[in-house]
């Protein structure tokens, strides 16, 4: 341990501080996330139509799925199991505004059932600051099995329709454009949309608030004696989490699925996020991407795998349950071995190779 | 009248039934400290076993104790290879290691066992009587005095049996009881074990009533609320608790529906419990060393 | 040993603290002097975390008076001392383990940040320009502490020493005027005493800090403090110079004549 001067080289002093600082210093993770856009931007030239609305869509949405409740869980560590729920707010929110408040701008109503299900996620939020830890996921579930039974039970909320299945009105464009109608159009709102959202929760993540998330996860006591409002910085973890949900789950409904409805919104929707989370890694960025295309390839993999294997319908009693089995194994794997998911495991991989 | 002690009485004997679940998973969370979201899928397994013997032809008692010792090797199990080596972990991660672990039962179940409802008859027929003026219905009495035998038996059991004071010291300070000589290992397989027994025959009652499906697995959702009422560690507060919702859920669904619409009993046991969470966060009867904050 | 009454940065009346029945603290009052360096010493269980606690928020006096630069304080928060310009490093660290230890200390700026959500959302240029401030300010004082090399390690892989003195530098980096210290030299060599003992002096001189700490090495405390109270059962068992103190018969037979 050496004893330092108070008063340093200003001259060496400002080297070395220069090459700390932020601007420089997140160097690596920058090239990989341009690379990584320019990659998803350019898709279309050379992926088809198929691949971009059955896989690379449904990935995107999910994975901002995923960076909203890793912002609760991952980064707060809220353990919110109303993943589900908080999609259904922004998906049945944009439809609102848009049937009700006869809003016709695609990206404005988006917006707007973002910003729904903010205060959605505020409100669940103020509560959970007052309970601590395991209950939390209590005030969630109330949330997730409230809000699913609101969006089947109050007909304004479908536009009293017989069944409480929403689809956008032809009407809803963006720049003349209709969004649901042509699958490249949509992707590259989809594509645009993710990329700009990533690149602000990778700023908030990297600023005092994520930071402050962290240390009240951590060491509440210790983050509190170091000025930071505990309580206000896990309501914003809920609140912007939120915002994040709502839009996924808008854009889930409307440019995925063509059309949403309760039970998509369900507890095992909140589950699958949870999961995905859990696999890509809880407190990272890059994490929700793995994890994300883990959860929606897997199932492919092993139908085909098995189909493969097992070739005939006697086992696909087996086979239809062996996602399950396999992704409730993977979990507890990961748990008891590297509770940082998979992006853990890929940083270990590039640290050796640097070597 | 007599349709709110109707709606009132079959409530209370449907939550007795809640706190029949609620205390399998109390057993659990005294003696590991964690909320096992497995314990559905695990009743589901158990129980979908039984049924299944039944269904080949096997007798009633020689069916149960397969069950029985099915369910007990199970849970041994599972506390053997997932809870052990996380025991240093937050609740937070307990808890999503036993929903990994209901993931892999279920899908174990299901796939051996396969995905058709199937009844499951007790010998116990559904008859209504008429107890002072006001329908019963003689199963979910019955189900309410069985809950009640397997009480009074637990209660003897930590009471009387030298065992079940070992488990009580466990769960009460586990250091003093390791220096006093009791296994802290084999304490907390008699406590899984125990749970899944009760667990069982929690599933074996709701099967009974509502056929045995995956959906027996959601049962567990009720529990929740039931512990966060009653409190965590308390079987008596899990039977006051389980009253309470029960009761609750069955009257606000006869009467609140005519208002808001039905299915209240979805998120009616939730908001109740959040409301408790705010007001009084140790529960009924639980301890107050659970908040960890 | 007189002080004048504008150089009185802290003052502590008749504060009675207890738990569950238990009296922690009993009748306990000091008067802390603008930049002294004070050492509370005790024997173990003698109440001298809880004082530390209670000037720091964490727990509610049942009964007292806290005055901080004239202002009188009943209730004191965590969060409300930190902005008063209250630090305090814990004897366990207390660090954020999955954190480097920059950014740790950046956490002890995060009370000091002036810009909004929006401003962060967007990465607007005050952003931009606080975190550079915030990073300056963040590797001078690592720098003060002798870490920079570990400056981008993660917290929870180095050893407890260090761990200490980061801990110290999240304490340290918002600039307070009082640092609270609970045994910043547990567990620590002969060798680490004497430096650790020669950065507090530094921290006092020249941020002009005033502290209080917590030790148990009688040596120690009496080349670093001027000001020495003495704890036992909660009550105050002597208050003055060091030499004084160590003389004190009552102290000597309750804690020092122990050894």
């Amino acid at each position: 341990m050496q004893t330092s001067d108070v008063t340093y080289d200003h001259g060496k002093g400002d080297d070395l501080l220069a090459n700390d600082l932020p601007s420089k210093g997140a160097g690596q993770s920058r090239w990989q996330g341009i690379a990584f856009a320019a990659l998803l931007l350019a898709a279309p030239s050379f992926a088809g139509d198929f691949w971009l609305s059955v896989f690379m869509m449904p990935w995107l949405i999910l994975s901002l799925a995923g960076i909203g409740l890793n912002i609760t869980t991952g980064y707060a560590g809220l353990l919110s199991i109303g993943a589900g729920g908080f999609m259904a707010v922004g998906a049945y929110g944009m439809y609102a505004f848009a049937v009700h408040g006869g809003i016709e701008n695609f990206l404005v109503i988006l917006l707007l059932g973002g910003l729904a299900t903010a205060i959605v996620g505020f409100l669940v939020g103020i509560p959970s600051t007052r309970i601590g830890g395991f209950y939390v996921i209590v005030t969630t579930l109330a949330a997730q099995f409230f809000l699913v039974w609101l969006f089947g039970d109050v007909p304004w909320f479908y536009n009293y329709s017989p069944v409480p299945t929403i689809a956008l009105p032809p009407t809803v464009q963006l720049f003349g454009l209709n969004l649901t109608n042509d699958p490249i159009v949509s992707y590259y709102f989809v594509v645009v949309t993710v990329i700009a959202l990533t690149w602000v929760a990778k700023n908030l993540v990297e600023s005092p608030i994520g930071r402050n998330w962290i240390a009240v996860r951590d060491m509440n006591i210790a983050a509190q004696v170091i000025g930071i409002k505990v309580n206000s910085s896990k309501i914003l973890a809920f609140a912007i989490g939120g915002f994040y949900l709502g839009i996924a789950g808008a854009l889930w409904a409307f440019l995925f699925l063509q059309n949403g409805s309760p039970e998509g919104f369900g507890l095992d929707k909140s589950f699958q996020v949870l999961f995905l989370i859990i696999i890509g890694g809880m407190g990272t960025i890059r994490g929700n991407f793995i994890g994300a295309a883990f959860v929606l390839l897997l199932p492919i993999v092993i139908t085909a795998a098995s189909s493969w294997i097992f070739g005939n319908s006697e086992f696909q009693g087996l086979l239809s349950n062996t996602d399950n089995v396999i992704f409730g194994a993977l979990i507890v794997l990961i748990l008891i071995k590297e509770p940082e998911g998979f992006d853990k495991l890929i940083r270990n991989l590039s640290t050796k190779i640097q070597r | 009248m007599s349709t709110f002690l109707e709606t009132l009485i079959s409530g209370v004997l449907t939550g007795m039934m809640y706190s029949l679940v609620a205390i399998s998973f109390i057993l659990i969370f005294r003696a590991s400290g964690v909320f096992n979201y497995a314990q559905g899928a695990m009743m589901l397994f158990s129980t979908l076993f039984f049924v299944t013997m039944l269904g080949e032809g096997a007798p009633f008692i020689v069916a149960l104790l397969i069950a029985i010792i099915t369910s007990v090797l199970l849970a041994v199990a599972v506390e053997r290879v997932v809870l052990r080596p996380m025991a240093n972990s937050s609740a937070v991660t307990l808890f999503m290691a036993t929903l990994g672990v209901s993931y892999v039962v279920n899908g174990l179940a299901q796939g051996i066992l396969g995905t058709e409802t199937q009844g499951l008859d007790l010998g116990i027929e559904d008859t209504p009587i008429f107890v002072g003026g006001v329908l019963v219905s003689r199963f979910d009495l019955w189900a309410a005095g069985f809950s009640l035998c397997v009480v009074i038996l637990l209660a003897l059991f930590f009471s009387r049996t030298r065992l079940g004071i070992s488990v009580r010291a466990v769960a009460d300070d586990t250091a003093a009881a390791q220096s006093v000589g009791i296994n802290l290992s084999r304490i907390w397989q008699v406590s899984w074990a125990l749970s899944a027994v009760v667990g069982l025959f929690a599933g074996m009652i709701w099967g009974a009533s509502q056929g045995v499906s995956f959906s027996l697995e959601f049962l567990i959702l009720k529990a929740l609320p039931v512990l966060i009422i009653g409190g965590f560690t308390s079987i008596e507060g899990a039977i006051v608790a389980g009253i309470l919702v029960g009761g609750g859920e069955a009257l606000a669904e006869t009467y609140l529906s005519p208002y808001i619409g039905g299915g209240l009993g979805s998120w009616f046991a939730y908001v109740l419990a959040v409301a408790f969470l705010l007001i009084r966060p140790t529960g009924l009867f639980g301890d107050a060393a659970i908040e960890r904050v | 040993m007189s002080l004048s009454e504008e150089n009185i940065h802290l003052e502590v009346n008749n504060l009675f603290l207890s738990f569950d029945g238990v009296k922690a603290v009993s009748d306990f009052s000091f008067k802390i002097e603008r930049g002294e360096i004070c050492a509370i010493i005790g024997p173990n269980g003698a109440g001298k975390s809880s004082v530390l606690n209670v000037l720091n928020g964490i727990y509610r006096p049942s009964s007292g008076e806290i005055i901080f630069n004239g202002t009188h304080f009943k209730h004191f928060k965590p969060t409300q001392a930190a902005k008063d310009g209250i630090g305090r490093t814990f004897q366990h660290n207390a660090l954020f383990p999955k954190m480097t230890v920059l950014n740790n200390v950046l956490t002890g700026l995060s009370q000091k940040s002036a810009v909004t959500i929006f401003e962060h959302a967007l990465r607007l240029p005050r952003t931009v320009r606080q975190e550079k401030v915030f990073y300056e300010r963040s590797l001078e004082t690592i720098r003060f502490l002798g870490l920079h090399e570990h400056r981008n390690t993660v917290a929870e892989t180095l050893p407890y020493g260090i761990q200490k003195l980061v801990g110290l530098a999240r304490a340290l980096v918002s600039s307070p005027e009082m640092l609270l210290l609970d045994e910043p030299m547990a567990g620590m060599t002969a060798e680490e005493k004497k430096e650790m003992s020669r950065l507090i002096v530094a921290i006092s001189e020249t941020l002009n800090v005033t502290i209080i700490l917590i030790e148990h090495d009688i040596e120690v405390v009496t080349n670093l403090a001027k000001h020495v109270v003495v704890l036992d059962y909660g009550r105050k068992l002597a208050d003055g110079r060091p030499e004084d103190v160590v003389n004190d018969p009552d102290v000597i037979a309750s804690y020092l004549g122990d050894r």
